[in-house]
């Protein structure tokens, strides 16, 4: 292994943190849920370098579970915005404030 | 080609286009304003990251990265937003400047903060692993044996957000006013048999709320 895990965690790291800046910058909640999707990849690149580190499979039964939730979000996620879409409601993360005021 | 120039090398210059195809396909999902386009960069950054997992001898998670999210999820990304269509596209409002800065500050702080993690610890070489190391196989001995609770629970959860989502697609009708009258009402209390037999089948010709008698008169 050539590549130091330490490179991989930085990439992680690099990846994590431009997802984050997507969830509070965009207003769409689509791209925001996609920007989550992003978080989550970066989250299982560093579970499975960690995991190659460590010379064990544990990490990477981790980064299956973790695709199995993240396809768990997309869908309940998903089916909020076309909820939302079909109530005319805007889509706009802003806007959705029933619960705050 | 790694009898040109070494496996090692052939691996950092894997390790180092899969990162810059990662990065700039991270920044198109973030920064596209099209929704459709961010959902492309987005399988292509979940297409950079497989080959990730692939130098991570992770070869089983590369596939299932490619197939189920690659191909399933990001499909199902793809058809909602063809099905909302100008819809899903971007509230036109310019972001305050302060949500910008503070978006950086949050982002950049936290890769700060895992650089300065990494870079405080040694962490040496990895083992090396047998070759069948990542494959379905081996992966499916902790997956089945330590781990086989957390994947009932994931199973759990996988049907739970099935569920839900079913429910929250499904069309309701549409609320009525005070003083609508309740649709249907005659028809769905004396359905008329021909033509719940048009609907239902022959089976159902008795009216859904008929009890049948009792055998014997007991």
């Amino acid at each position: 292994m050539p590549v130091g895990v330490e490179y991989y965690v930085g990439v992680s790291a690099i990846l994590f943190g431009i997802g984050l800046y997507g969830v509070f910058i965009r207003r769409s909640p689509l791209i925001v849920l996609l920007s989550v999707e992003l978080m989550l990849n970066s989250c299982n690149l560093a579970l499975i370098a960690f995991s190659r580190q460590a010379g064990t499979q544990d990490g990477q039964v981790f980064a299956l579970v973790v695709m199995a939730i993240a396809a768990s979000e997309v869908v309940i996620g998903l089916g909020l915005v076309v909820a939302m879409a079909r109530r005319r409601m805007e889509l706009d993360t802003d806007s959705l404030t029933a619960l705050r005021d | 080609m790694s009898d040109l120039i070494g496996a090692g090398t052939a691996e950092t210059i894997v390790f180092i286009a899969a990162t810059a195809l990662a990065i700039a396909s991270a920044l198109g999902v973030v920064l596209s304003g099209n929704p459709f386009r961010s959902a492309l960069w987005l399988i292509l950054n979940l297409v950079s990251l497989a080959t990730f997992y692939l130098l991570l001898n992770a070869d089983f998670l590369a596939a299932a990265q490619v197939i189920v999210y690659a191909g399933a999820v990001m499909i199902m990304f793809l058809f909602v937003i063809a099905y909302l269509g100008g819809a899903a596209d971007e509230p036109s409002r310019d972001t305050p400047i302060w949500q910008l800065a503070a978006a950086l500050i949050a982002g950049g702080a936290l890769v700060v903060e895992v650089v300065l993690a990494i870079t405080s610890h040694e962490f040496g070489g990895a083992p090396d692993v047998a070759s069948n190391f990542g494959s379905a196989e081996a992966v499916s001995v902790p997956l089945f044996g330590r781990y086989l609770l957390g994947f009932e629970v994931a199973s759990v959860v996988l049907l739970v957000a099935a569920v839900g989502g079913v429910v929250l697609g499904a069309r309701r009708p549409a609320p009525r006013g005070p003083d609508e009258a309740e649709p249907f009402t005659e028809q769905v209390k004396h359905p008329e048999p021909e033509l719940q037999t048009l609907v239902m089948g022959a089976e159902t010709t008795f009216p859904v709320h008929h009890v049948p008698p009792k055998e014997g008169g007991g």
